[in-house]
């Protein structure tokens, strides 16, 4: 019973002493800490996105959704593919910006390119608001990890205490780097866990995947198509979904300001072609998921079946290496949420409310200062857990969608201004909001952050038709020729 | 005009594989052990980086003729 336990507190250690060490020498700056000095190669990028995305949501989410809603599960597969083919094209002009006036953090850029405050203070919050209950989900699904894999021996809260106060001190003493550094024990580990249950687990019960999903198929033989065993989920939901979510990926201020980090904007072109190869693994996840719906039906989390599965089937010390790789998924994606959402109120929030000029060594301090606000508030979150915050959550994903005509429309039309973007966002938050609260989701057979994004660009053109304003020509030219730190 | 050919290029594979879903929502036939509709939608995920990596050489070979280098 100490086995699974020593592995994964070891994990939590190594990993943390990895984070910690990683800063390397030197001056710690807010360039420094928040893009990582802008000097990031292909594979350490690669590295950090794929330690991004890979979270205990895919861990545990993606092997629960197959085990409880089978086939709508597959949308995991296709929205990061969708993701990536649209970083290609927005990344790099993002990135140029970004690099040219110092920009950190996403409402940076809405201010750089819109010159609007009310824009940039109106995306901060809803960053904000989404990252919070996204930190406090992974908080969660790191105690659920180690308490199952370690079979009791750890509680849930001690292993959220622990992981999380090692994760602050590595996001404080080294930032992005840092975690990069993290993100590598965890890609490495994680790869090698879902690799061999993703294989083993079929072959145990069933000797092999193609006879495990015949299996599932003569057993529950409409759970592999769309609706899968659920009622709303049909194609119009499952394409929706991955329309919202494709090209909300990069939305998310975390997943945005990791662009920043690379050192040229080739190696994030380059980063996109080799991604949707990390999504492969997600399929492992999910075969472990129908394994367990044959093995262990009838369980009431679903988001436990992959952790019960293993922890039945293999040895104690592998049960903790699943543990330990479970407990740094979860901490890589906290520290960087952490990260970019202490950067993001020091620099987007609190700086414009002091109302005075304040220099990047303040910022820096403010920034590890609200690092702990933010931490005590999503570890209280994590501990005292209400319920409803998973409906924040998926608020979070609709809320942070509605960027994209603000994004892609910032890169490649010049001439759309703030009001513009503003008419359409604030449409789309509020659809959203209405909809989730008044418990229309799916709206119409579609995810109802889709329906807000549809508004969203339908008020967004329309504004643009019919907004015009006689200054725009002038506003363009100030912007494209002046520079102007951020 | 390579920017507008690696957008069609790089979008193809996830257009086809979202537009083709409607049609594809069945089991049989089975392709290397896969009912055919998780069959439709890791083949097009896994051809995902031949389009992206073609994309890539049309955006460079235009950039090689812009002085920016890597400009869109």
């Amino acid at each position: 019973m100490t086995v699974p336990l020593l592995v994964i507190l070891a994990f939590i250690l190594v990993s943390s002493v990895v984070g910690i060490v990683g800063r390397g020498r030197g001056e710690m700056s807010l360039e420094r800490w928040s893009v990582g000095g802008r000097r990031f190669g292909v594979i350490i990028v690669w590295l950090l996105m794929a330690g991004e995305i890979y979270t205990t949501f895919t861990f545990l989410g993606a092997s629960g959704w197959a085990y409880s809603r089978g086939a709508p599960a597959f949308y995991i597969l296709v929205y990061g593919t969708l993701g990536y083919i649209v970083s290609f094209f927005l990344l790099p002009p993002i990135w140029r910006l970004a690099k040219r006036r110092g920009l950190h953090t996403q409402p940076d850029f809405f201010l750089a390119r819109y010159d609007s405050p009310a824009l940039a203070g109106i995306v901060a919050l809803v960053g904000v608001v989404s990252m919070v209950p996204y930190l406090q989900l992974q908080l969660a699904g790191l105690g659920m990890i180690v308490e199952i894999a370690s079979n009791g021996a750890i509680s849930s809260a001690a292993a959220i205490v622990i992981a999380f106060a090692l994760t602050c001190v590595f996001v404080y003493t080294s930032g992005l780097k840092g975690i990069a550094w993290v993100a590598i024990v965890k890609d490495v580990s994680m790869i090698i866990a879902v690799v061999v249950i993703g294989f083993g687990l079929p072959s145990m019960y069933f000797g092999g995947v193609g006879r495990m999903l015949d299996a599932v198929i003569r057993q529950h033989p409409t759970h592999l198509v769309f609706p899968g065993s659920t009622t709303t989920m049909g194609v119009g939901w499952v394409v929706s979904t991955i329309l919202l979510t494709g090209l909300g990926f990069y939305c998310w201020p975390h997943m945005f300001a990791s662009a920043f980090s690379a050192k040229d904007a080739r190696t994030i072109r380059r980063n996109a072609v080799i991604m949707p190869l990390y999504q492969l693994p997600i399929l492992l996840v999910l075969f472990v998921g129908f394994t367990a719906l044959l093995v262990i039906p009838g369980l009431k989390n679903p988001d436990t079946a992959l952790l019960a599965l293993v922890t039945r089937s293999y040895p104690g010390w592998f049960a903790g290496f699943v543990g330990g790789a479970g407990a740094v998924t979860a901490m890589v994606p906290a520290s960087m949420l952490l990260l970019v959402a202490s950067t993001l109120v020091a620099k987007n929030i609190y700086r414009p409310l002091l109302g005075r000029t304040v220099g990047d060594e303040h910022l820096m301090r403010a920034s590890r200062g609200f690092m702990f606000v933010i931490a005590l508030a999503a570890l209280a979150l994590a501990l005292w857990s209400p319920k409803e915050l998973v409906r924040l959550l998926i608020f979070g994903y609709d809320g942070v969608a509605q960027f994209f005509p603000g994004i892609a429309l910032g890169v490649f039309a010049p001439r759309v201004r703030a009001r513009h973007i503003m008419a359409g966002l604030v449409a789309g938050e509020l659809v959203v909001v209405g909809l989730i609260w008044s418990g229309h989701d799916p709206c119409l057979g579609m995810n109802a952050g889709f329906v807000g994004l549809a508004v969203n660009a339908l008020v967004t053109v329309a504004a643009i038709a019919l907004l015009r304003g006689h200054r725009d020509r002038d506003e363009l030219q100030n912007l494209t020729s002046s520079g102007g730190r951020n | 005009m390579h920017t507008r050919l690696a957008l069609a290029v790089a979008t193809f594979p996830a257009l086809v594989l979202v537009a083709g879903l409607p049609l594809v929502n069945r089991l049989e036939p089975v392709v290397f052990g896969l009912p055919f509709l998780l069959y439709w939608i890791v083949g097009w995920v896994l051809v995902t980086p031949l389009f992206l990596g073609a994309a890539y050489l049309l955006v460079r070979a235009d950039s090689d003729r812009s002085s920016e280098g890597d400009e869109l």
